[in-house]
């Protein structure tokens, strides 16, 4: 009686078990199957070059969001790594022990944060402050709902994810290696260049590329202080529309235009495909450090 | 005449200063904007927060500044999140115990679901919206309430699994071996020795998993409908709080965006009272750990 159970639990978890591999694949087969109606009227070539987006038209180009997807991700990337990655500096090599660990429940927070209450906060203070003060300083005209505004609150939402992972790294590091560098003369900060940063070097590029994908597919946070214009942006201050913002936008007009939510669709499959190409890259780099720390 | 290896000597002390003063500030600023974020919400929300807005769902007007709260979000949040939360666990659980139970750590299965594990946690939530969304039309679902619940439970139970899977990898071997000696097959080894060794970190990987799903808009938007009333079943609509923020914001009334401000403090006070709560509670659990 009792092994029939195990044998019956045993059975049952481990098809539970194989859901996780089905799902990824499932998402990818149910998008492509919806968004297939959009590639019998335009060819997939024009639909991922051409920028002319006109749904009422039945022109469906995705480029310009996929620009302002991109212009948003790197201006955070821009910002959030160097910060990131000194502020994991200080806290695995500099701060006391009461400061390291008081951190941890900081950055769980901020990585706990709804993604709203991001925008909220961003239409409060980054955008007013993007309008105001940066345009101007600049010399041109914004509304502060721009690539910017975006940038910056999408970096706040990714430092956790950076600090987080190359935290992790940092600590693989060995304390010897640490004590052989100062015992040798280096300053601190020559030895956590020349040997933590070193060593660490694939597992930072790894978190990069994490937070590449977190933000990337950052929708309601964006959505609201990037100003969702249809166009290629030309600078920081131009508003952008990124593919995430684009798909939360129309999901009420979707079913009402011909063939808009297949395109909707069709978005939401090329934005899983990048996060999941660099989400892999990112999981491949990681294994090969841990591989090689042991 | 200062010798030029003093001048080297000094130059990498001022660079080592320099570095250490930067790494500070860097660490001061991600600090500072956690700060920031939930002071501006708090303050800008003091002029609008009332007990009314709590306790009443919106009246007539409400999105043009007329009376009324969020009630109707606040319980659709917290029944959506709770729905989803139990129903991630439900898949978590064996899918953990049968990875650590049944499959070595380092067996294949183990490596390849943890992989597939992390791929689903990066996966953007507006993509379960819209993937949501295509269940929804197989299954021909209306958006709903349960709808709503499906969608978030897949978008939690890899955080979930994770968060879990990291506390049940570190429960010694000896453990299950003495179970075994004493006779008691893998199931019921994973019930009453894994599930009970890893109380804590199962509490907070549902902790964590309820935070993201109370607070995540993008996967509910296409599936979970809106509405001012508070869901009675699970074929009903049902507001939530990220998109009633969402909404109100959207709106060109300064009152409504007051009230904005006033949810977003309401969420952010949900979320801080999760994380507090999962550390005091985490701490209690342990008493049952064999250490």
């Amino acid at each position: 009686m009792r092994l029939l159970k195990d044998a019956l639990a045993r059975r049952g978890m481990s098809l539970v078990t194989a859901l996780p591999g089905l799902l990824v694949l499932l998402i990818v087969i149910g998008l492509f199957l919806k968004s297939k109606a959009i590639l019998g009227v335009q060819p997939l070539s024009r639909l991922l070059f051409s920028s002319a987006w006109h749904p009422l038209k039945g022109e469906f180009g995705l480029p310009p969001f996929i620009t302002g997807t991109v212009w948003v991700t790197v201006t955070s990337l821009v910002l959030a790594v160097p910060v990131s990655i000194l502020a994991a500096v200080y806290l695995s090599e500099y701060a006391p022990r009461w400061v390291r660990e008081s951190a941890k429940p900081v950055i769980d927070l901020l990585a706990g944060l709804p993604s709203v209450v991001y925008g909220v906060w961003g239409v409060i203070l980054v955008v007013p402050f993007v309008g105001n003060v940066l345009a101007p300083l600049a010399g041109v005209y914004s509304s502060g709902y721009s690539i910017l505004a975006g940038g910056i609150v999408l970096a706040i939402m990714t430092f956790p994810t950076i600090i987080h992972v190359t935290l992790e790294v940092f600590s693989t590091v060995p304390l010897a290696l640490r004590d052989a560098s100062l015992s040798l003369g280096a300053t601190k900060w020559e030895t956590t260049r020349h040997v933590v940063l070193r060593k660490g070097a694939q597992g930072i590029l790894a978190a990069s590329v994490l937070g590449f994908s977190r933000a990337f597919g950052e929708t309601m946070a964006v959505l609201m202080v990037v100003g969702n214009v249809p166009a290629v942006p030309r600078s920081l201050f131009d508003p952008g529309y990124p593919l995430p913002a684009l798909i939360a936008n129309n999901y009420g007009e979707m079913m009402s235009i011909p063939r808009y939510d297949a395109a909707l669709m069709m978005a939401a499959l090329v934005l899983m495909l990048i996060v999941l190409f660099f989400n892999v890259l990112a999981s491949r780099i990681l294994v090969r450090v841990e591989r090689r720390v042991r | 005449m200062k010798a030029p290896a003093d001048s080297r000597i000094a130059r990498r002390k001022r660079t080592d200063v320099f570095f250490r003063v930067l790494a500070t500030a860097s660490a001061a600023a991600v600090l500072l904007s956690l700060l920031l974020i939930l002071g501006t919400i708090l303050w800008k929300s003091v002029p609008a927060l009332s007990l009314s807005m709590l306790t009443q769902t919106p009246k007539g007007g409400f999105y043009l500044g007329k009376e009324g709260g969020i009630l109707n979000a606040i319980a659709g949040s917290l029944y959506l999140a709770l729905g989803a939360t139990v129903l991630a666990l439900l898949l978590s659980l064996p899918i953990v115990l049968y990875l650590n139970v049944y499959k070595g750590r380092a067996s294949k299965t183990a490596v390849w679901t943890r992989f597939f594990l992390d791929v689903l946690w990066g996966v953007p939530s507006i993509v379960y919206g819209a993937f949501g969304f295509v269940i929804m039309l197989a299954l021909g679902l209306r958006a709903s309430l349960l709808a709503g619940i499906l969608t978030v439970a897949l978008l939690e139970f890899p955080i979930m699994s994770r968060a879990i899977d990291e506390v049940m990898r570190l429960v010694p071997r000896e453990l299950k071996d003495a179970s075994a000696s004493l006779g008691a097959t893998r199931f019921e080894t994973a019930l009453k020795v894994m599930v009970r060794q890893s109380a804590p970190g199962i509490l907070t990987g549902v902790l964590l998993a309820f935070g993201r799903g109370i607070g995540d808009a993008a996967s509910v938007l296409f599936t979970a409908g809106f509405t001012d009333r508070v869901p009675a079943s699970l074929a009903d609509p049902a507001a939530t709080l990220p998109l009633a923020i969402f909404f109100q914001l959207g709106t060109p009334f300064p009152e409504v965006q007051q009230r904005a401000y006033a949810s977003a403090a309401v969420l952010t006070l949900i979320i801080l009272i999760i994380s507090l709560a999962g550390r005091a509670m985490s701490r209690k659990v342990t008493r049952h750990v064999v250490k």
